[in-house]
């Protein structure tokens, strides 16, 4: 029996070589997500980096706030360019949109923490009804991010008259309304390219997010995880819920107040 | 049948009000430490100091999320470190794209 007993746990239903071995005290799905996002931190952080090189590249706008005009001259100050807000349409009210969504996305992590916390007491009602809360917590943040980009690719009434060259390589100056991915009426072609990659990246990753949070939310409803023994697949879900949370805090930062 | 498949197969443990209570005393410390930004964005004038600041809070806020929703204090020391040392990478990303793009300005400006 003594042989038996060694220094690292070994899980009863597999042997010590068929993955039962857990030297880091998670289980193997639990330590794959963290790698996984740490991966991803890497992605978000080489994005975000980018845009700071890209942003220091460029002079920044330096006038007057009142008569602010776009231009690919000069980097936007963000409080200029992100100022709508949904059926308030000429309003100048600068971050509150975004403000919105910041705190959208922080209670549904909240809430997805409580999700966790009522896992590991095995409480079938209290997962369901808090994933539920997070999962639209989820989509009213990724319905809030459509009506951004909307704005954002349709633009403000008066436009901007900007100086570019266009696609068939000549020299225009013309009034831009909104933004692609060659021209914009807010700044430099790459301040439109790093908001629809860098935004866009992070959007794509929430509707991952919500599609598994259907899935646990599911789930947890019909009882999945009761017969299993364990509420592990909620937990996982859960990091990575937080983690896109965590993105939000610093693409909120670099892109929306500095 | 419907009731014996309702019925809970696992034990319910009763809530600790003390946890769910320090989740959303988390919660409010990251809400608002989010409206200082909100209100140094308006109030302090742009620049070196007013984006330290900025990143300053950031990482703070990072540093709740996970520590407190994901748990990672709570994880062997271990997997703690093997999320946390790789980040060292990122001080070096930081300083070497900042320079580039400094240096860009420069020569364009």
């Amino acid at each position: 029996m003594s042989t038996t007993a060694t220094a690292v746990g070994v899980s009863s239903k597999r042997g010590i070589w068929g993955g039962g071995n857990e030297p880091l005290k998670a289980s193997y799905g639990k330590l794959m997500m963290w790698f996984f996002l740490l991966s991803d931190i890497f992605t978000f952080a080489a994005f975000l980096t980018a845009y700071a090189a890209i942003r220091v590249s460029y002079p920044t706008y330096a006038g007057p706030e009142d008569v602010f005009v776009g231009s690919n001259e000069y980097w936007p100050v963000p409080e200029l360019v992100f100022d709508a807000l949904p059926f308030l349409h000429g309003f100048h009210i600068p971050l509150a949109f975004v403000g919105l969504m910041t705190f959208i996305l922080i209670m549904s992590s909240v809430t997805m923490v409580l999700a966790v916390e009522a896992g590991h007491r095995n409480d079938r009602a209290d997962v369901t009804k808090w994933l539920l809360w997070t999962l639209l917590g989820g989509i009213t943040f990724l319905s809030c991010q459509a009506w951004e980009w909307s704005h954002f690719i349709h633009g403000t009434d008066s436009g901007s008259m900007i100086t570019y060259v266009n696609n068939l390589g000549r020299v225009v100056s013309e009034t831009i309304y909104g933004a692609n991915l060659a021209v914009n009426e807010y700044g430099p072609a790459a301040f439109a390219q790093l908001f629809f990659f860098i935004t866009g990246f992070h959007g794509f990753h929430v509707t991952i997010g919500v599609f598994l949070l259907f899935l646990a939310f599911y789930q947890s409803a019909v009882g999945v995880y009761e017969r299993r023994g364990h509420y592990e697949m909620v937990e996982k879900i859960g990091l990575y819920w937080h983690f896109v949370d965590l993105v939000w805090v610093f693409v909120f930062t670099f892109f929306y107040l500095i | 049948m419907a009731t014996n498949e309702n019925k809970s197969s696992l034990n319910v443990i009763p809530r600790d009000e003390e946890k769910i209570k320090k989740i959303w005393k988390t919660a409010l410390i990251l809400l608002l430490l989010t409206a200082v930004e909100f209100v140094f964005a308006f109030t302090l004038p742009r620049g070196l100091l007013l984006y330290a600041i900025f990143i300053g809070l950031t990482i703070w806020k990072a540093k709740y999320i996970m520590m407190e929703f994901m748990h990672l204090g709570e994880e062997a020391k271990p997997l703690f470190y093997s999320i946390i040392v790789p980040l060292i990478f990122l001080v070096w990303l930081v300083i070497a794209l900042m320079r580039e793009g400094s240096d860009i300005f420069m020569i364009r400006w």
